[in-house]
C-alpha cells in the first residue's frame, strides 16, 4: 500500500526528516509516536503534498504509484486522505457544499458519475449514522466557529465520505477532552476495515487506548527508531521517549 | 436641489481613514487562475444609424427630434448641456485614464429596423446575439417569467410580457417610449433625484440620453414579477448614455435585474448611465446588477468606461431601497448606488461585489443619507483584486441632523490575490445628531496557503479552490440576489477568476 524508502525533507535549509522508512500494508493500523520535533508532523505533510517541505532523497510509493511526483489533489484522489491537527476554516463555505464538490472531485477522477443533490443527502445521512454523528455541523460553513471536538469530528466526516485507501491522522488527539476523543475515535474504529490502512500520528499514548494499532513506531531525529507491536506504546507511556532516543544514539 | 452633490465624497486621502494594503505573495503562484478569455468577446455585424461624432446643440436637437420628442424635453436636455459646459471632470476618484475627447464620441445609434411589433421582425443577427449571451428572449419569457426590455445600443428593440404587466397597471417601457406616452409621469420625476447638475458625467448624461427604461408600479401594487434589461454596446464609439427611472407609488414593490454584456472592440467606450429610483410610502425597490463590461485586454486597453450615477429616494416613510451589484467587467468602474432616506423609517441598504483583475480599476461604493427619523442603512461590501486590479471602497454615511435614531451598519471586506494588486478603503462618517449609532467593520485578508492545501488534500483542483473560496468570500451578498441572478453571479464570479485557464 504505502512504502517510504529512506525520506529526507528539509524546512527552510533546516533538515527534519533523515532518512525515514515505513512499510504500511493494506487494512494495517500503524502508530507513529515521537518526542515534538521528532518529525511526525512533517512526515503526515510530506505524504500528502504540502507545499513548503523539499524532499531531498528517498522515495515514497502508494499503490504502486510515485507520489511524491504528484500534486495533493491528485493524491486525494487515489485515495490518500489527512485529517488536520488544526482544520482550516472556509468562511462562507457551506459544509455539505465543501464536501459533495470533493466526493464529486475523486469521482470525476476515476471516470464515475458525479452525484446528484439527492443521492448525495442520502449517503451523508447513512454515513452521520454510521458515526452516530447528527447533521448540525452539516449547514455551517466549513469549520467556521467548531469547536475543536466539533473541527476533528468533521475531518472524520470527511474521511467516512471520502473513504481513502489511507487515512492519515496528524494528532488528531490534540486539543480534545477525553469524550470528544472517544468520539472521533469511535469514529475512526468503524471505518477500519481490511482495506483501508491509517497512520495515527501521536504524542500520547492515550488516544492508543482507543484505536488499537497493529504497529507502532518511534519517531526521532527523524528518523524510526524502534518499531514494534501495541505492547511498545505502553512501555513509551511508562518510561517516556528518553531511553530509546539514548539506546539509538548508543 | 441635490441633496447629495458628489463632491461630498472628495478623495483627499488626508482626510480619509485610509488603509492600503498589498499582498505579499508572488502573482506567479496565482496569476495564470485568473487569465480566462473574455467569454462574450464578439462583435455583432448589423447596420447601424449613426451619427458622426461630435456634440453641440445641433447634435442634441437631432437626437430629441429623431426620438421624436416634445419640447420641454428638447428644453431640458439643451440646459443640461449648457451647465455641462461649465462642469469640471471630477479627479477625486482613485482612478487613472487619459483625458477623454468628448467630440470623438457619437452620440447617437440605433438599429435600423424600429417600432418592431413583434419578436419576429428583430434583426435575426440580434437575435442570434441575444443567444449567444445565454438570452433566449423567447424561452425566458415562459420559464423564468422574466420580462426582458432588451436594449441594444440605444433603442429598445423587444418588449415582452407587456400585457401581463400593464393588466396589474405596471408601466414598463423604454425611456423615450414614456416621454411621449406618459410625459406627466416622467416631467414629475426625471432629474428629481439625479439632477443634471449633480456631475458632469449626469450633465452629460442629462443632455443626450437615447435610451434606457421607465418603470411605474401604481399604488399598492406588487409587480407581478421581476423586471430585467439586459444592455449591450456594440458600436465602436458609441458612448451609451441610457437613463433609468423607477417609481415605486406608495405600498407598492418592484425588483428589477440589470445585466450588462458587451463584444470586444479596440476602443474605450465611455458609458454614463444614470439610474434614479424613487420609493414613496411604505414602498420597496430592490435594483440588482450583474455587471460584466469588456475590461480590456491584459494591459487594459480597450476597455469600457463605466462612469455611472445611481441613486435612490426613499421619499416615503417606511419605504426600502436596496441595491446589489456584481461588478467583474469594465477598465474603469465609478460608481456609487446611493440612497437618501427622506421618509421616516426609511431603510437603504447596498450590498457590493466588485472584482478587478489584469490593469482593471475600480472606485466604488455607496452614500447613505440619512435625513427622517429612524432611518437604518446597511452597507456589504466585498472587493476582490487580483493581478494589476486596483480597487477602491468609498462610502459615506451622513446622519442629519433631524435624524433621530439613525442607524447604519458598514461592512467592507477585501481579498486579495497576488503581491501587484491594491486595495484601498475610504470611509466617510458624518454624524450631526448625537443619537446616531454607527457600526463600522473592515477587514483585508489573502486567500491562504492553508486554506488551499486544505481543499487540494481533499482532492479539490486549485482552480476549483479558489473559486470556492471567493465564492464563499462574496456569500453574504450573492444571498441578496434573485435566485437565477445569483447563480449566474458565482458562475461568472468563476469565470473571472479562474475558469479557462491559459
Amino acid at each position: 500500500m504505502l512504502s517510504v524508502k529512506g525520506l529526507k525533507a528539509t524546512v527552510d535549509d533546516k533538515e527534519i526528516l533523515r532518512g525515514l522508512d515505513l512499510e504500511v500494508g493494506a487494512g494495517e493500523v500503524h502508530a507513529i509516536m515521537g518526542p515534538n520535533g521528532s518529525g511526525k508532523s512533517t512526515l503526515a505533510h510530506v505524504l500528502s503534498g504540502r507545499e513548503g517541505y523539499e524532499v531531498t532523497g528517498g522515495s515514497v510509493t502508494f499503490e504502486g504509484r510515485e507520489l511524491l511526483e504528484l500534486d495533493p489533489e491528485e493524491r486525494a484522489c487515489l485515495g490518500l486522505f489527512l485529517a488536520f491537527q488544526y482544520p482550516v476554516e472556509l468562511p462562507g463555505v457551506n459544509n455539505t457544499y465543501f464536501l459533495k464538490a470533493a466526493l464529486n472531485a475523486k469521482r470525476k477522477y476515476h471516470g464515475e458519475e458525479e452525484l446528484d443533490a439527492v443521492s448525495f443527502m442520502r449517503l451523508m445521512k447513512e454515513k452521520l449514522k454510521v458515526l452516530h454523528l447528527d447533521d448540525s455541523l452539516l449547514k455551517r460553513p466549513v469549520n467556521v466557529g467548531f469547536s475543536g471536538g466539533e473541527k476533528k469530528r468533521n475531518e472524520i466526516f470527511q474521511m467516512a465520505l471520502l473513504e481513502p485507501k489511507l487515512a492519515i491522522l496528524d494528532e488528531t488527539d490534540s486539543g480534545l477532552d477525553i469524550d470528544a476523543l472517544r468520539v472521533v475515535a469511535n469514529g475512526v474504529n468503524s471505518l477500519r476495515s481490511p482495506e483501508r490502512s491509517m497512520l495515527v500520528v501521536t504524542h500520547y499514548q492515550r488516544l492508543l487506548d482507543y484505536i488499537e494499532p497493529d504497529y507502532v513506531h518511534v519517531l526521532a531525529k527523524g528518523r524510526i527508531i524502534r518499531s514494534g507491536g501495541k505492547e511498545l506504546a505502553l512501555e513509551l507511556e511508562e518510561k517516556g521517549y528518553g531511553w530509546i532516543v539514548d539506546e539509538a544514539a548508543a | 436641489m441635490s441633496a447629495t452633490p458628489d463632491d461630498v465624497l472628495p478623495g483627499d486621502a488626508k482626510t480619509a481613514a485610509q488603509t492600503s494594503t498589498k499582498a505579499a505573495e508572488a502573482e506567479a503562484e496565482y496569476g495564470h487562475l485568473v487569465r480566462s478569455e473574455y467569454e462574450h468577446g464578439f462583435v455583432t455585424e448589423i447596420e447601424s444609424d449613426t451619427l458622426p461624432p461630435g456634440l453641440d446643440e445641433s447634435v442634441i436637437a437631432t437626437i430629441s427630434q429623431r426620438k421624436g420628442e416634445p419640447q420641454w424635453m428638447l428644453d431640458w436636455r439643451l440646459a443640461a448641456y449648457h451647465k455641462w459646459l461649465e462642469m469640471p471632470t471630477p479627479k477625486w476618484a482613485a482612478v487613472h485614464y487619459p483625458p477623454i475627447d468628448y467630440q470623438s464620441i457619437s452620440y447617437f445609434s440605433a438599429p435600423k429596423k424600429k417600432e418592431l411589433k413583434s419578436l419576429d421582425e428583430v434583426d435575426p443577427v440580434l437575435l442570434e446575439t441575444y443567444e449567444k449571451l445565454g438570452i433566449p428572449i423567447e424561452e425566458q419569457k415562459a420559464l423564468a417569467g422574466v420580462a426582458v426590455d432588451a436594449v441594444f445600443d440605444s433603442v429598445s428593440v423587444a418588449t415582452t410580457f407587456r400585457e401581463k404587466l400593464s393588466e396589474a397597471g405596471v408601466i414598463f417601457c423604454s425611456i423615450s417610449e414614456a416621454v411621449q406616452e406618459y410625459p406627466e409621469l416622467v416631467q414629475k420625476y426625471l432629474g428629481s433625484v439625479v439632477p443634471p447638475t449633480d456631475n458632469f458625467y449626469t450633465g452629460l448624461n442629462s443632455a443626450v440620453f437615447t435610451d434606457g427604461t421607465f418603470v411605474y408600479v401604481p399604488k399598492n401594487t406588487r409587480c407581478p414579477m421581476e423586471l430585467s434589461t439586459y444592455f449591450r454596446i456594440n458600436e465602436a464609439k458609441t458612448g451609451q448614455f441610457e437613463r433609468t427611472l423607477i417609481v415605486a407609488d406608495e405600498g407598492s414593490y418592484v425588483s428589477y435585474l440589470e445585466g450588462c454584456t458587451a463584444p470586444q472592440r479596440d476602443e474605450n467606450q465611455l458609458h454614463a448611465a444614470v439610474v434614479e429610483l424613487i420609493a414613496l410610502d411604505n414602498a420597496e425597490i430592490k435594483y440588482s446588477t450583474v455587471q460584466n463590461w469588456y475590461p480590456g485586454d491584459e494591459e487594459g486597453r480597450g476597455g469600457i468606461y463605466n462612469f455611472v450615477t445611481k441613486r435612490g429616494d426613499c421619499r416615503g416613510d417606511n419605504s426600502k431601497i436596496s441595491w446589489t451589484q456584481v461588478e467583474t467587467g469594465s477598465a474603469i468602474t465609478w460608481k456609487y448606488p446611493s440612497c437618501i432616506l427622506r421618509g421616516d423609517n426609511s431603510v437603504g441598504e447596498f450590498y457590493s461585489v466588485a472584482v478587478t483583475k489584469g490593469k482593471q480599476q475600480a472606485d466604488t461604493g455607496t452614500k447613505m443619507i440619512h435625513l427622517g427619523k429612524n432611518t437604518r442603512s446597511t452597507i456589504v461590501s466585498k472587493g476582490i483584486s487580483a493581478q494589476h486590479g486596483i480597487q477602491s471602497y468609498r462610502g459615506l454615511v451622513r446622519i442629519a441632523g433631524k435624524a433621530e435614531g439613525a442607524r447604519n451598519h458598514t461592512q467592507c471586506d477585501s481579498l486579495l490575490i497576488g503581491d501587484k494588486c491594491a486595495a484601498n478603503t475610504f470611509p466617510y462618517i458624518e454624524v450631526k445628531n448625537p443619537t446616531a449609532k454607527m457600526e463600522h467593520e473592515a477587514t483585508t485578508s489573502k486567500i491562504s496557503d492553508d486554506q488551499l492545501f486544505y481543499c487540494r488534500s481533499r482532492g479539490l483542483s486549485e482552480e476549483d479552490a479558489v473559486s470556492m473560496i471567493v465564492n464563499g468570500f462574496c456569500k453574504e451578498v450573492f444571498n441578496e440576489l434573485p435566485m437565477e441572478f445569483a447563480v449566474e453571479a458565482q458562475k461568472l464570479l468563476s469565470i473571472s477568476l479562474e475558469g479557462a485557464v491559459g
